[in-house]
C-alpha cells in the first residue's frame, strides 16, 4: 500500500520537499547538538526544560486525546477513526523523538529498558507511548488493509484499539503528574494540573483533527463528513470550556496574572470556545476553522511557554529568575521533528485517500 | 637433586603467588597496591545501617573563605565553566535567601542575612532526584549516600528541577576542557550527564573523611553516621539548635546548619 504515498500531484511534492529540506537541517543541527553538546541550546542551569520538552508535552496530550474517536464509537466518526489513528501515532512518534532530542546520551536510551526504575513515572510514560504508538499504527494500518480489499478488519484490530484506551490514560496521567510530582515547582505542585492536562489535549486534539479533516477534503476531496466534525467540535468545546476554566481559575491563585503568554492563551481560549459555543458560527466552516486554529494555539502557548518555561520560571528555583529563549540551532531541531512527524502524516494520509479513492471507483 | 630444586622452585612460586594475591587483595597490609581501611569491610553493608550527614556550624565559616570549594571541586575533577548558565558545582557559598528561601526570614538578624552559608547535595533519607531517574543512574546507597552513575546516566534531566536545593549540575559540553588541573584518583565526566556531590564516597572507602571536612581551617564541618548516637555529628545535633534546607518539603535532609 506504501507505494501509493510515492505517487502525487505538483503541490503534493512541493509540499513533501519543503518537509524533506527542512528535515535536513532540522539533522544538521541536530548532528551540532551531539558533537558539541545541548550546550548550542539555550537551556541551563536554571532552565533545565526548554523548547523540546514543550513539544513533547503538548504532543503528548494530541497523541493521547485521539482516542476519543475510538472512544465514541459512533457511525459518524467512521471514516474518522484511520485518519484518527495515524495522527495519533505521528504525534506519538514526534513526541518520542523530541524526549530523545533533549537527552545528554540519547545513545543510551535503551538504559530505560535494561535499568528500569518502576518507580519513575519518565519510564511508565516512555513505555506508555511506544506501546500507543504500536497500536495505533499497527491497527490503523491493518484496517486500512482491510478496506482496501473491501473486507471487514481482522477481529484482532477491534482488541489492539480497546489496548489503546488504557495507554492513552496512562499517557495523560504519567506525563501530568511527571510535572505535577516536582516537590519545590509551586505552580505545578497541584491537583489541577492532570485535569488540566486532559481538558487542553482533548480540547486542542479534536480541533487539531477537525482541520486536519478540512484540509483533506480541500486538497483531496475526501470528505470524513460534516456530522463527524460536529461530533469532534462538539468534543473539543466540552474540553476547551473545562480547560479555560481550570486555566481562569488558576489566574486567581499563583503568579498567572503576571504571565503575558498565559494571558494570550486565556484570551484565545475564550474567543475559541465562545465561537464553538454559538450553534450559527459552529457550524461556518470559516468560524469553525477559526476557532480551532485559535484553540490549537491558545493550548501550544499554555503547554510550552505557561506550563513548562513559566512554571521554571516564576518559582524561582533558589530564588534568582532566569530567562530563557531558544536559540536558532534549538529551532530548527524542533521545524525538523515537526517536519519528519508531518512528513509521515502526510504520507499516511496518502495512501488513505488513494485506497478510498479505489474503493469508490 | 633434580626433585629438591623441583620442590624449592615450586615453594619459591607458590610464596610468590600468595604475596603477590595478598597483596592486590590487601591482606598484607605493609604490601597491599591499593591503601583500603579494613574496617570498612568488616561486614556486609546493610541498607539503613549507616546514614551518612554533615552538620555545618556557620557560626565558625569564615566569610570570604573558598578552601573547601576548592578542595572538593580539586578533587573530583570539577570543571571550571565562568557562565553562569553552563557552570558545576558540587559545593558553593549562597546568600542565606538563597539557602533558606522558606525560612522565617523576620527573625534572622541583619548579621545573618549578610552571611553567605555553603550548599551542597543533602543526600535526601526522601529523595526526589532517585525517585523520578527512569534508570536508577541517580540512586540511594545502602549507608544513605545519594549517588550518580556516570555510565548509565541518559542525560535527561528529570532530576534537575526535581531537586528543591539546585544540587544538580548538568554537562552542557564537554568538561574535561574546563578541568584546571586534573586528578587521577577520580574519573571525569563525558558530555551529556549529571553530575553533584557525593558525600565523598571516594574517600570514604580509603577510611578518610570528605575533602571539604578535613580542609576547613576552622573545623565548622562535622561528618559522621546520623545513626550511631555515639557519633560526634549526633551529639552536636542533640546539644545545638540547628535547621535544615527546605524541611516542609518532606525530603528529610543529611546536612544540618547551626546558624
Amino acid at each position: 500500500m506504501i507505494e501509493k504515498a510515492l505517487k502525487g500531484n505538483r503541490s503534493y511534492w512541493i509540499w513533501t520537499l519543503f518537509l524533506g529540506a527542512l528535515v535536513a537541517s532540522g539533522l544538521s543541527a541536530y548532528y551540532q547538538q551531539r558533537w558539541l553538546g545541548l550546550t548550542v541550546t539555550g537551556m541551563g542551569r536554571e532552565a533545565s526544560w526548554g523548547l523540546y520538552t514543550a513539544q513533547f508535552t503538548f504532543l503528548v496530550g494530541v497523541a493521547a486525546s485521539a482516542v476519543m474517536v475510538t472512544l465514541l464509537h459512533q457511525k459518524e466518526l467512521t471514516k474518522t477513526v484511520i485518519i484518527a489513528l495515524f495522527m495519533a501515532a505521528s504525534a506519538t512518534l514526534m513526541s518520542i523523538l523530541f524526549a530523545v532530542a533533549d537527552m545528554g546520551k540519547p545513545d543510551r536510551l535503551l538504559n530505560i529498558i535494561f535499568y528500569t526504575n518502576p518507580r519513575s513515572l519518565v519510564f511508565w510514560d516512555l513505555l506508555f507511548l511506544s506501546g500507543y504508538l504500536a497500536t495505533t499504527l499497527t491497527a490503523g494500518w491493518a484496517m486500512l488493509g482491510a478496506e482496501k480489499k473491501g473486507v471487514p478488519p481482522p477481529a484482532w484490530v477491534k482488541s489492539l484499539l480497546n489496548l489503546s484506551i488504557p495507554l492513552a490514560v496512562g499517557i495523560f496521567f504519567a506525563t501530568a503528574f511527571l510535572y505535577g510530582g516536582l516537590p519545590d515547582l509551586s505552580l505545578w505542585v497541584t491537583g489541577v494540573l492532570a485535569l488540566r492536562f486532559i481538558a487542553s489535549a482533548f480540547a486542542a486534539g479534536m480541533a487539531l483533527l477537525i482541520l486536519v479533516t478540512l484540509i483533506v477534503k480541500k486538497t483531496k476531496g475526501l470528505d470524513t463528513g460534516k456530522e463527524a466534525r460536529e461530533k469532534l467540535a462538539m468534543v473539543a468545546t466540552y474540553a476547551g470550556v473545562a480547560n479555560v476554566l481550570l486555566l481562569g481559575v488558576q489566574f486567581f491563585t499563583t503568579f498567572y496574572g503576571n504571565a503575558p503568554l498565559l494571558w494570550f492563551s486565556l484570551i484565545a481560549g475564550v474567543v475559541s470556545v465562545a465561537i464553538l459555543l454559538i450553534p450559527a458560527s459552529r457550524k461556518s466552516q470559516q468560524w469553525l476553522v477559526a476557532a480551532c486554529t485559535a484553540l490549537v494555539l491558545s493550548v501550544w502557548v499554555d503547554k510550552s511557554a505557561g506550563l513548562l518555561i513559566g512554571g521554571e520560571l516564576f518559582p524561582a528555583p533558589l530564588g534568582s529568575i532566569v530567562t530563557y529563549a531558544p536559540t536558532s540551532t534549538e529551532m530548527f531541531v524542533v521545524a525538523g521533528i515537526w517536519s519528519f512527524g508531518s512528513l509521515l502524516f502526510t504520507a499516511l494520509l496518502k495512501v488513505v485517500v488513494a485506497v478510498k479513492a479505489e474503493h469508490r471507483g | 637433586m633434580m626433585n629438591e630444586q623441583r620442590r624449592e622452585f615450586i615453594k619459591k612460586t607458590a610464596l610468590g603467588v600468595f604475596v603477590g594475591l595478598g597483596a592486590a587483595s590487601g591482606l598484607v597490609p605493609a604490601f597491599s597496591l591499593e591503601k583500603t581501611a579494613l574496617p570498612v569491610w568488616d561486614e556486609k553493608p546493610v541498607p539503613g545501617k549507616i546514614r551518612w550527614g554533615m552538620l555545618i556550624d556557620t557560626r565558625k565559616c569564615k566569610e570570604g573563605c573558598q578552601q573547601c570549594v576548592a578542595a572538593c571541586h580539586h578533587e573530583h575533577n570539577v570543571p571550571a565553566f565562568k557562565n553562569r548558565r553552563e557552570e558545576i558545582r558540587w559545593i558553593w557559598k549562597n546568600s542565606y535567601k538563597n539557602v533558606f528561601p522558606t525560612a522565617d526570614n523576620a527573625g534572622a538578624s541583619k548579621e545573618i542575612q549578610s552571611r553567605t552559608f555553603l550548599s551542597l547535595c543533602n543526600h535526601c533519607a526522601d529523595s526526589p532526584c532517585t525517585q523520578i531517574c527512569p534508570t536508577g543512574a541517580t540512586f540511594k546507597r545502602w549507608d544513605g549516600i545519594v549517588e550518580i552513575d556516570y555510565h548509565r546516566c541518559i542525560g535527561c534531566r528529570f532530576c534537575m528541577p526535581a531537586c528543591p536545593y539546585g544540587s544538580l549540575s548538568f554537562n552542557w559540553q564537554d568538561p574535561r576542557t574546563a578541568i584546571v588541573d586534573p586528578v587521577t584518583a577520580y574519573p571525569t565526566r563525558e558530555q551529556g550527564v549529571v553530575e553533584k556531590c557525593n558525600f565523598c564516597s571516594d574517600r570514604l572507602i580509603k577510611g578518610l573523611q570528605p575533602a571539604c571536612v578535613e580542609v576547613c581551617p576552622e573545623q565548622a564541618l562535622v561528618f559522621g553516621d546520623l545513626n550511631d548516637p555515639a557519633s560526634d555529628i549526633r551529639v552536636l545535633l542533640e546539644s545545638n539548635v540547628t535547621m535544615q534546607r527546605k524541611p516542609e518539603l518532606g525530603t528529610k535532609p543529611s546536612v544540618f546548619y547551626i546558624i
